[in-house]
């Protein structure tokens, strides 16, 4: 068997080294050529690595949340044939920058012999099923027969100590589980604390009829073109915003507050806070400001699927100077977004509700809508983030207003 | 014909299909085992069984025939033996219909539908089944493939005439007088020694530099020996090229480069065996692959929900007893119980004269995961049990973990060291240490002493040794 050895690719311009945020294979596996091996992300953006060739996982150069350097063996492969295609590289250190992460502590509850990793709990098939039945894990059970042999007397000690059997009615439960934070749920923890700790913000909650935006989608949607996407309320929200912050350029900047200098962004790029199944993501609008409404509901399209799908770019999910935070139907009456650093405006966008509106003579039933959004205090006074959501307010509630040039 | 709606559907009526349904029937699922050809697949039919009878066979046959020619050493003499292989077979057939029997009998017993002819699945739920009256649908909560393993052909060697399986070696109604055995494996040597013993002049072909190559040399050497002592003839490093022009001999590429012709009569090829992957509608599922076999996980699911794949279609060891503890676990588990595979140890038999078993670990695999560890061998030939019985050739080794003595594997070649398989396998899946195989009274004299003192060798405190 020869030695086939996988570096890390390139994986994004000036990127020195990635982070390893899954392995999806083991030592010892066999692994097809194309077989996806791992995925490692740098900012953003994740990567998969597939494998050139076909063979047998010998070595793993990190663990999971570890990084590794661009050009360093990633994973080493054992290969049939002859002379290895690639040299195998003297033993260099894989990860260099990575600090060695420390184990976990351990999550048992009860006192654990020290075992080999990977090794199986030695016992009996009747003490084995036993376990299995009553649902106990034996790595968690000290062993205290001969090389740590688990008897049934311990299972009884482990059952009688930490839980007992199965019986009828709610039952307490013990032990935790510990989970290491790696790769986008890292990043957004970090993100988070470091907005929530430095900024001071203010959220400004107001509601919105949308009573004829409503119809206006309705209508446009009904006569939209083939090829023209369906158009969502944030198109709207888009293009109003766009006109607010022609108004109120303070808004559209972003803040080193380390330098202490405000950036006021000439160009509009509308970050839009989006789920995915890794976590968070945030596409970028770009040159909202250019951007009729259709062109902004297809790229917004385009961007949302690109990024559930893991395919979205660095670029494409980097570089906003404002962000646009909605969780649709689940959006609740009123949100307290977080600001998306340095940028210092958020606008959240809750659900869509019919209410009753007092019309002067009586209630009728009309859209209503609440806009929660975030301002950094430091930068936006009260009166602004007011005079700013305002706007936007005059702009749904007359929605012609977004269309027509004052 | 009217559908048949059932909770567990088992395609395939070996080892690991018909203790399924067995197991099943036990928990009192709806099962229903459907079986193309006889009930008990190969292991039943022209396996383990069939080739223990025709060994047994030829091993009384050879013995009588040493005592006729005044070599036994007990003094006994008799008139030269005849052998007349038909009633052999006869007695073997009748020996398998009995086996087979009383599997449809337990079947029977436990409530388990038995649909005879050639299935297929429709989908992931339903089986078509051809039977003699007609096409028969099986609908199920889950499938079990257990559709087994056939013999590998070599592309140069087609079967067919004198090119030979397995399953015809074991009902030829003579001794062909000359056999080539293409592949010494433990199939090979198995059948070729059998033959050798019935008055075949036999001669064995391996492609690689010894015998029965998945086995260390030290377990092989006493089986080396014997075959040479029988007059096998054994060209290793040999590479079968094909028939000759006639079709009565084998062209066969020796070590040295040179070319050899082997006159035969038959030509066994026993170069593997093969999963059974074709011919039953894999093609109508979305199976994943794992080498040549099916993947399967640790409690036997394949890659399409409620449909399990058990014995040799899911990969090596292709052992019987591994299938039935298969079949045991997946009957199990459809009827809800908490499962998984957790076996420490699978040993295997090789039925070569002398037997070779093996359990857990070998010295040289254990090393290659880079253990700290203890091997302990015990001769036969300081056994008062195997001087009694003519059988002093071979020993019995062990291997454990040097700083816990936690048993890793057993190994044992020997007269009937088969038999001994159910201690090694027993004190393995039990977490023995060296000191609870010294400590446990083996019976004298038996056999079975030569563990106990492997184990006291190890622990540097043998005592007949």
């Amino acid at each position: 068997m020869a030695e086939f050895v996988i570096k890390l690719p390139d994986v994004g311009e000036g990127v020195a080294e990635a982070e390893l945020v899954e392995w999806r294979v083991k030592v010892g596996d066999l692994v097809r050529e194309d077989e996806i091996l791992a995925a490692v992300m740098t900012d953003k953006a994740t990567v998969e690595i597939p494998s050139p060739v076909n063979g047998e996982v010998a070595w793993l150069a990190a663990a999971v949340g570890e990084f590794v350097a661009v050009g360093s063996p990633l994973v080493r492969l054992g290969v049939k044939g002859a002379a290895s295609e690639k040299a195998p590289e003297p033993a260099a250190p894989a990860s260099a920058p990575a600090p060695r992460t420390e184990a976990p502590p351990p999550s048992a509850p009860s006192p654990s012999v020290p075992k080999v990793e990977g090794e199986r709990p030695l016992a009996s098939p009747a003490v084995r099923q036993r376990a299995r039945e009553a649902g106990i894990d034996l790595r968690q059970v000290a062993g205290s027969g001969p090389a740590g042999r688990i008897l049934q007397a311990d299972l009884d000690a482990f059952v009688a100590g930490g839980r007992r059997e199965q019986a009828p009615g709610l039952q307490r439960r013990h032990g935790l589980e510990d989970i290491k934070l790696v790769g986008m749920r890292r990043r957004i923890a970090e993100k988070m604390a470091l907005a929530n700790a430095r900024i001071p913000h203010i959220t400004y909650v107001e509601e919105i009829d949308v009573q004829a935006l409503e119809e206006l989608r309705a209508a446009l949607n009904k006569q939209k073109r083939p090829g023209q996407p369906r158009l969502t309320l944030l198109p709207f929200l888009m293009r109003a915003m766009a006109r607010a912050l022609e108004e109120q350029p303070d808004l559209n900047a972003l803040f080193d507050d380390d330098a202490g200098i405000l950036h006021r962004h000439r160009a509009i790029h509308i970050g839009v806070a989006t789920q995915t199944p890794a976590g968070l993501a945030v596409p970028v609008v770009r040159h909202a400001e250019a951007r009729d409404l259709w062109d902004c509901a297809s790229e917004l399209e385009r961007l949302a699927q690109a990024a559930r799908a893991g395919v979205a770019s660095r670029d494409e999910l980097t570089g906003s100077t404002i962000t646009i935070t909605s969780l649709g139907a689940m959006g609740g009456v009123a949100t307290t977004p977080i600001l998306n650093p340095p940028e210092v405006a958020i606008v959240g966008v809750n659900k869509i509700m019919t209410r009753p509106h007092w019309d002067g003579a009586g209630f009728t039933p009309r859209k209503m809508m609440n806009l929660s959004s975030s301002f950094d205090h430091r930068i936006i006074d009260g009166w602004d983030a007011a005079t700013f959501v305002q706007r936007i307010k005059t702009l749904l509630e007359t929605p012609a207003l977004i269309f027509v040039g004052v | 014909m009217q559908d048949i709606t059932c909770t567990l559907a088992i395609l395939g009526s070996g080892p690991g299909g018909y203790v399924c349904a067995l197991r099943a029937g036990q928990l009192g699922l709806d099962v229903v085992i459907v079986e193309g050809q006889k009930i008990g697949g190969t292991c039943l039919n022209v396996g383990c069984i069939p080739s223990k009878a025709l060994i047994h066979a030829a091993d009384e046959f050879e013995r009588a025939a040493e005592m006729a020619a005044g070599r036994s050493p007990l003094g006994i003499a008799i008139a030269e033996p005849t052998i007349d292989l038909k009633q052999t077979m006869a007695w073997k057939d009748a020996t398998v219909a009995r086996l087979t029997g009383g599997v449809a009998n337990l079947l029977k017993r436990n409530k388990v539908k038995v649909v005879s002819g050639t299935a297929r699945f429709r989908d992931g739920k339903t089986l078509e089944v051809e039977t003699e009256t007609g096409r028969q649908i099986i609908r199920a909560e889950a499938i079990v493939i257990a559709t087994g393993s056939e013999p590998s052909a070599l592309p140069t060697l087609p079967f067919g005439g004198r090119v030979i399986s397995s399953t015809e070696a074991l009902a030829l109604d003579r001794p062909p007088e000359k056999l080539v055995v293409v592949g010494a494996g433990y199939i090979g040597l198995e059948l070729g020694t059998a033959y050798a013993k019935l008055g075949s002049e036999v001669t064995l072909v391996e492609a690689e530099p010894r015998i029965l190559p998945l086995y260390d040399a030290e377990l092989t050497r006493p089986v080396a020996k014997r075959l040479s002592a029988l007059g096998v003839k054994v060209l290793t490093g040999a590479k079968a090229i094909g028939l000759s022009g006639k079709g009565d001999a084998l062209l066969v590429e020796k070590a040295d480069r040179s070319e050899a012709r082997l006159e035969a009569d038959k030509i066994l090829v026993t170069v593997g065996r093969r999963p059974a992957l074709e011919g039953w509608g894999r093609e109508e599922l979305v199976l994943d692959l794992d080498g040549r076999f099916l993947r399967i996980d640790d409690q036997c699911r394949t890659s399409m929900r409620g449909v399990y794949a058990i014995g040799d279609v899911t990969g090596e060891p292709m052992l019987a007893h591994r299938a039935m503890a298969q079949g045991e676990m997946v009957a199990e588990i459809v009827a809800g119980h908490r499962r998984s595979w957790d076996k420490r140890a699978i040993p295997a038999v090789c039925f070569t004269d002398p037997e070779i078993v093996t359990a857990g670990l070998s010295p040289e695999a254990a090393a290659k995961q880079g253990r700290e560890i203890k091997v302990g061998l015990f001769p036969f030939s300081a056994s008062g049990r195997a001087m009694t019985k003519l059988g002093e050739e071979g020993f019995v080794r062990v291997v454990a973990r040097a700083d816990n003595h936690l048993l890793l594997g057993v190994q044992a070649v020997g007269r009937d060291v088969s038999e001994l398989a159910a201690a090694f396998g027993l004190a393995l899946e039990m977490g023995a240490c060296l000191e609870d195989v010294a400590g446990a009274i083996h019976a004298h004299p038996t056999l079975g002493e030569a563990f106990q003192e492997a184990a006291l060798r190890a622990l540097g405190r043998a005592l007949h040794f």
